[in-house]
């Protein structure tokens, strides 16, 4: 049985990675299991100056998930690179994903630039969707003019397989896609959080001190597979999917949509172990479906 | 950390709306007082943080108050309910600094992971000394098991309908000869303590939570020391390290 997927070149033992800020740098999870049954680390969204993040309250529960507003809280990049990575590749030896935030061009450029200088890191991952910064990130995420000039920007400046993260807050995810690969990406990484809201009924005070946050968990499995759907439509360059993704049969349904590799998100903060088990489950599960190799089901379901 | 199964044996209410909950499990790691479980409940994504009160083999002693729908459950749970359960999670209170008469002070539901801290302490032959702070005589609880320890224990509430009127500061401040302050309670109770204590001392803090074990980043608080997860680094912090 086959479970190794290729990412730009980059070969995956198996489809899994775990999802930006879910997973820290990954070394603190090492203390619980052993990581290498990733294919895949997103590490922490970082940013080219260390952030604080929002104010607390930064979570709140909701009905089949939660929202999150910690605002993209990181050392910084240069933190990043001296501090964090060493620890990672100490015990990681998979494909390791730099999540990049920004809120400028200059900044993405900046640290995409620090980033292709770095041999432990495989790929790039940019986020150009989160929800919980004001004035940057999420605007060149929001339209596919934005998008476009992001990718072109770092494009520039790494030869890295260059991932975009998108936002499903658009009106047409697929238009956005079709910039990016138009703007020189690799290929796309697809759901980040949708925006939501929650009220104090106490207090009659929204719960989060952001007002907004994005919602992750189970709730949004279904517009990650239609998000990826929609997107194997548009563009030729292969598609990371994500979103409430939480069992080996999450993954399979994913990759038959379209994605070429699976990100494990809000699962692992409710069950620590949620990327070991699903790695474990994931050759029963492709057995029970008489999957071989699991690259033939990618876009399957097309 | 450890991910297990625990079952309840006994979910009895204490006063109103406080409830202690007893499980059992099998081959539990050790807990420190002042670190929490992380409770799964039925239906409900986030796990719910909650306190050691009591640990001892493989029995564990919660005591939680009705505040939500996850505690709201919780109280509604017969013996023999079993819960996927992460335990032991946070830093802890350290007792090495303690001296020879340290004070524990808790207020409400804040007054749990003082029982086990008050055991350990009596374990390395310190007595320590306890206030415990209610609002009124009726949401009093533990006052009694705290004695039955051996312990010299002062209640205060702030209607002064038992004990000391007042807050635990109150009954603190008629308190000579403590070397060290252990606190557990309402963010304001802390401060306040914070400003009386004539000791050095570790203040147990709350905040929501998203995973309770340090990997999403949800309840970051800013120290002296640089940026901390009340899950992870904490929830105790050092009296010298907390910015208000």
């Amino acid at each position: 049985m086959v479970t190794s997927v290729n990412l730009s070149g980059v070969t995956l033992k198996n489809p899994l990675i775990a999802a930006s800020g879910t997973f820290g740098f990954g070394y603190e999870m090492a203390e619980l299991f052993d990581i290498n049954c990733l294919g895949g680390i997103s590490f922490k969204g970082t940013t080219r100056d260390p952030r604080f993040g929002n104010p607390t309250p930064r979570i709140a529960e909701t009905p089949g998930g939660m929202l999150n507003a910690v605002g993209l809280q990181n050392p910084g990049i240069d933190a990043v690179i001296a501090e964090e990575l060493p620890k990672l590749a100490a015990c990681y030896s998979g494909a390791v994903i730099a999540n990049i935030g920004g809120f400028s061009l200059e900044e993405y450029k900046e640290c995409v630039a620090k980033i292709d200088a770095q041999d432990n890191v495989a790929m790039i991952e940019v986020n150009i969707s989160c929800p919980n910064v004001h004035a940057g990130g999420t605007n060149f995420g929001s339209s596919a003019a934005g998008a476009e000039e992001v990718t072109r920007a770092v494009r520039d400046v790494t030869k890295k397989p260059l991932y975009i993260k998108l936002s499903p807050n658009v009106t047409d995810i697929a238009e956005i896609a079709r910039a990016c690969e138009a703007g020189g990406a690799d290929g796309v990484s697809l759901i980040n959080t949708l925006v939501g809201m929650r009220l104090d009924l106490k207090k009659r005070k929204p719960i989060l001190a952001n007002v907004t946050g994005g919602l992750s968990g189970r709730a949004i499995f279904p517009v990650a597979v239609r998000c990826v759907w929609q997107v194997y439509n548009a563009v030729s360059i292969p598609i990371i999917g994500m979103g409430g993704v939480a069992s080996a049969s999450d993954v399979i349904e994913l990759m038959l949509a379209g994605a070429s590799a699976v990100q494990v998100g809000a699962a692992t903060l409710i069950n620590p172990y949620a990327c070991k088990e699903i790695s474990e489950a994931l050759p029963a599960e492709m057995e029970k479906y008489g999957i071989k190799d699991i690259k033939e089901i990618i876009g399957g379901a097309h | 950390m450890q991910k297990t199964r625990l079952t309840v044996t006994e979910n009895i209410q204490l006063t109103a709306g406080v409830y202690r909950m007893t499980l059992v499990g099998k081959d539990l790691e050790t807990a420190r007082p002042g670190q929490f479980v992380g409770l799964a409940l039925d239906g409900l994504t986030l796990r719910r943080p909650i306190s050691v009160c009591d640990a001892q083999n493989d029995t564990l002693t919660l005591i939680y108050k009705v505040v939500g729908e996850g505690t709201a459950q919780m109280a509604t749970m017969q013996p023999g309910k079993e819960i996927d359960t992460l335990l032991y999670l946070g830093n802890g209170y350290t007792l090495e600094k303690s001296g020879e008469a340290p004070v524990l002070l808790g207020g409400g539901v804040g007054v749990p992971p003082l029982y086990l801290l008050a055991k350990k302490l009596i374990a390395e032959g310190k007595k320590p000394r306890v206030i415990l702070g209610f609002n009124t005589a009726s949401e009093i609880f533990y006052a009694e098991e705290f004695a039955a320890l051996g312990l010299d224990v002062t209640v205060t509430t702030v209607d002064g309908s038992l004990g000391v009127k007042g807050f635990v500061t109150d009954a603190l401040k008629t308190m000579e000869g403590y070397t060290y302050t252990f606190a557990c309670g309402p963010e304001p109770m802390l401060k306040a303590i914070w400003n009386t204590a004539a000791s050095d001392g570790q203040y147990s803090f709350e905040e929501r939570m998203g995973c309770g074990f340090g990997a999403c980043m949800g309840c970051t608080c800013k120290t002296k020391y640089g940026n901390k997860r009340i899950c992870k680094d904490g929830p105790v912090l050092e009296k010298g390290e907390i910015i208000w």
